[in-house]
């Protein structure tokens, strides 16, 4: 009897040893794993804090150490970098990205969500060769159509003003909002939408009421992406936009560089962090739209 | 039958008019463009390959911006990818606060874009920036970030590679959908953790780590804003990417022509690339949907 449950004991022993081993393994691959991922994160974001921090520096502080907390918080960064040195304030510039912004980000909901409804539903001749054409377009740089694009608004009399910015997305020319759309829409259930039409209705009648519903989440990235890329696009306005009077933020804060001088830094800083209020408070307000979108878009189709 | 083939059409419309108005025919017309001399004022002047011929034979700054862009692209895509792999392996564990890991890592691909971004970079690498006095509490001389031409082409790779957060979320939202039962039984097997991932994770992976390579190529070749905002292309052109080069003959020196022909250049290295990936997933890329069937 011994001889048989001596052994068993033994392995129990080891066992155990192997599970504190486990244990103890687990708990210093978790530390390093923690401080890791708190190390990356921390010289992620300190830039950002840092930014934050030294717009309410005064201009001397801002060079004189890396701490982020200003010794005595102004806001005189944020007044004078608010005025400009153009006729026009920062509200004005804001004013501008707004107006190029809400009607892109419409006409993009809108154009997307008609052409994806009709590659997920509708079967009709050349249909993989223009859903081919659509990922061509999405790997498409644009640097190769940008210069006859531009003679293109020239001879329309379309440039220094916001067509050449809103018109291309209204007709569906970010592909990359088709292709996400296209894939969300087709791993959805067709049931209602047969229902629908069983009850007579017709196919854009579906579209309204059943589709765009059930497409709820994927639009709603489909405008953030469209309003984030907007908000930071640089080289469409700086191409087509002349007119300060025009500007939006991304062209007004050039502007600022190149006209202070010797570098006025707490007002750079200071209007830097205005611009990239509006993107962080709708990322935050809506980030699960974010991460879900660009999954999405990552998988395979 | 019959009236749907005219639906699908009807709700195609805005993208075929796009398609052919906005990408077609510019397309084909820069081609057209790019064997003219066109200054915006006459009209385009036939000159046949000499635009070619004087990109490849007598234009030293497009040699140089050429080689500064491969240089740029070759570096930053495969180390933003690996970063950007490397932390949502760690992120993929069991783990406390992952939700606000992932938001905090994702915040640089929000902003990374932005003009305001490339200023705080600016600042943050000037002589006596926020780097160079982080690098001087250690204890090191501080570095000439903007004078000297590698280190001012590598602060441009990094302000990319700060933004490997939306590769980041792809990649995760992938290991996260691996079915655990592979694991179990790669460990039932005896695989370590590291065999685990090289011979059971990575080739999961493979259809992502495509999708991300051929999309930040692509992108990474048409860098623009950074170079613009913080370098300047300087110095001795040591960040003169192409899409720079392509800008100031367009529309700062109006030589449409010229401008056309180095776009194509780009166009075709991209486009060569973009096939070599293609062509060669075929041998890499693993399709769990594709064997099975």
């Amino acid at each position: 009897m011994t001889d048989l449950t001596l052994p068993k004991t033994a392995a129990r022993s080891s066992d155990e040893a192997a599970a504190a081993k486990r244990a103890r393994m687990d708990l210093i691959s978790a530390v390093v794993r923690y401080s890791l991922l708190f190390g990356v994160g921390f010289l992620m974001l300190y830039p950002l804090i840092w930014l934050v921090g030294a717009s309410f520096k005064t201009n001397s502080e801002i060079f004189a150490g890396a701490g982020f907390l200003p010794e005595s918080p102004t806001v005189e960064g944020y007044v004078q970098g608010w005025q400009t040195s153009t006729p026009y304030t920062f509200g004005r510039f804001f004013w501008n990205s707004f107006l190029i912004i809400l009607p892109k980000v419409i006409g993009t909901a809108i154009s997307c969500t008609m052409v994806a409804y009709a590659f997920a539903r509708f079967e009709f001749p050349l249909k993989k060769v223009l859903f081919g054409s659509v990922i061509a377009v999405l790997l498409l740089p644009n640097v190769v159509t940008r210069i006859p694009q531009y003679i293109l608004f020239r001879d329309l009399g379309w440039l220094d003003s916001f067509l050449p910015l809103w018109v291309p997305s209204a007709l569906a020319g970010d592909a990359f909002f088709v292709f996400m759309l296209v894939q969300f829409l087709r791993s959805l259930p067709t049931d209602m939408e047969e229902a629908a039409r069983v009850d007579g209705a017709n196919s854009l009648q579906t579209l309204i009421f059943i589709v765009v519903p059930m497409l709820g989440p994927a639009l709603v990235s489909v405008c953030l992406f469209q309003f984030m890329w907007t908000m930071n696009d640089f080289l469409g306005p700086l191409i087509y936009i002349s007119s300060v009077d025009k500007y939006p933020v991304s062209l007004a804060l050039k502007l600022s560089i190149d006209t202070t001088e010797a570098f006025e830094w707490n007002r750079i800083l200071a209007m830097s962090v205005l611009t990239i209020t509006p993107a962080l408070v709708v990322f935050f307000a809506a980030q699960r739209y974010f991460i879900e979108g660009i999954s999405a878009g990552g998988r395979k189709g | 039958m019959r009236s749907q083939r005219f639906l699908g059409y009807a709700y195609l419309t805005p993208y075929l008019i796009g398609l052919v108005i906005f990408t077609a025919i510019p397309f084909l017309t820069s081609l057209y463009l790019s064997f003219t001399s066109y200054d915006l004022m006459s009209s385009p002047q036939w000159t046949g390959l000499s635009n070619y011929e004087r990109l490849f034979t007598r234009d030293r700054t497009f040699d140089k911006s050429l080689t500064v862009t491969l240089i740029y692209v070759f570096s930053t895509v495969p180390l933003k990818l690996a970063f950007a792999l490397f932390i949502a392996a760690i992120l993929n564990y069991k783990l406390k606060f992952i939700n606000f890991f992932r938001t905090a890592f994702y915040v640089p691909s929000i902003l990374g874009g932005s003009i305001a971004i490339a200023v705080l970079w600016r600042y943050l690498f000037s002589a006596e920036g926020l780097v160079n006095m982080a690098i001087g509490a250690v204890g090191f001389a501080p570095v000439d970030w903007f004078g000297d031409p590698t280190n001012a082409l590598f602060t441009i790779t990094l302000l990319r590679c700060w933004q490997f957060g939306s590769a980041m979320v792809i990649f995760l939202a992938a290991l996260q959908s691996i079915d655990k039962s592979l694991y179990e039984a790669a460990s039932i097997d005896g695989a370590g953790k590291v065999t685990t991932f090289f011979f059971v994770t990575l080739p999961l992976l493979t259809p992502v780590i495509f999708f991300n390579l051929v999309m930040q190529m692509v992108q990474a070749f048409q860098e623009f804003n950074g170079p613009y905002i913080i370098t300047q292309g300087g110095p001795l052109k040591s960040t003169y990417l192409l899409p720079l080069y392509i800008y100031e003959e367009a529309f700062k020196k109006f030589n449409m022509g010229y401008a056309s022909a180095i776009a194509w250049v780009l166009f075709a290295i991209i486009m060569v690339l973009t096939l070599v990936a293609f062509w060669s997933s075929k041998k890499w890329v693993y399709y769990a949907g594709d064997k099975r069937s």
